[in-house]
């Protein structure tokens, strides 16, 4: 009898697995994904303000060579 | 506003970020979630390519009216050009190890790219060799020419001609054929024209400083 349910418990297992792949849904519904999105925009818009500022710096020299 | 498409890269760079890491992609085996990969390798390749395209443009009008100025703007993306074609090897590397299996495959397009890299290398390596001005435009800029010839032929035709791994290339499908689904072309058309604004903002700096250096200069 035990040996029957274990082999059901297995079989279903296995069903459960194949039903679909396993991608990072785990990861996603804990909601830590949101962490690295929030990391990376982070060092998106730190590097975009770091561009914006070098670009006014060059700005700032051509009105100089102008004058 | 004259620097509304700067304002663009950015809106563009930060919904491909957020966008690409949270919305649903395809299930596939071996890539599965490194299929958002596409949103960040592909577009180094593009941005790499529109700048060296450009680069050519502006040495063919320094080859038809001897301007200086053309020269420079030709190197300049060539020089910003050459940054991002090594983003999309290393990133293309680190892509190829967790799902081909190793660091560097001998794929076409994969020696393709290291060779056109190369190529853009020696580029500047001929210009920085040459003091005199005229000159040194003018040999480059038929270089240059060629070494865009050279990354058509390494990049766009070589492996589409034998077996590659590279989706679309050589018998393997495209991706549009059944990974890109509508979700993902949501994010990755975005995510190329935003990371190629991102490069042409670069190059114009670049360009910038260099008129800057040669006011000064002279």
């Amino acid at each position: 009898m035990r040996i029957i349910i274990t082999i059901a418990l297995f079989l279903l297992s296995m069903l459960s697995m194949a039903q679909d792949l396993e991608m990072a849904e785990k990861m996603r519904s804990e909601g830590k994904i949101y962490v690295v999105v929030a990391v990376l925009t982070v060092i998106l818009i730190g590097l975009l303000i770091y561009l914006i500022n070098i670009d006014k710096k060059v700005g700032k020299l051509e009105k100089e060579l102008k004058k | 506003m004259r620097n509304w498409w700067k304002a663009l890269a950015i809106i563009l760079l930060v919904y491909t970020v957020i966008a690409g890491f949270l919305i649903e992609v395809p299930k596939q085996v071996i890539l599965y979630e490194s299929i958002r990969n596409l949103y960040f390798h592909v577009p180094m390749w593009f941005t790499m390519i529109l700048l060296f395209l450009l680069s050519t443009i502006q040495s063919v009008k320094n080859l038809s009216s001897g301007s200086i100025a053309s020269d420079q703007k030709a190197i300049e993306y060539v020089n910003t050009g050459i940054i991002f074609g090594a983003l999309g090897i290393i990133t293309g590397s680190i892509w190829a190890k967790y799902t081909w299996g190793a660091w560097w495959t001998n794929d076409v397009k994969l020696n393709g790219s290291a060779i056109t890299m190369l190529i853009y290398l020696a580029y500047i390596i001929l210009r920085n060799s040459m003091d005199d001005e005229q000159k040194r435009a003018r040999i480059s800029a038929v270089y240059n020419i060629f070494a865009f010839v050279m990354l058509i032929v390494f990049i766009g035709i070589l492996p589409r001609m034998t077996d590659s791994l590279h989706p679309g290339n050589g018998g393997n499908p495209g991706f549009n054929n059944y990974d890109l689904d509508n979700k993902m072309k949501l994010v990755f058309y975005p995510a190329v024209f935003g990371w190629i604004l991102l490069g042409l903002w670069i190059a114009s700096i670049r360009i910038r400083i260099s008129k800057i250096k040669e006011q000064i200069e002279s």
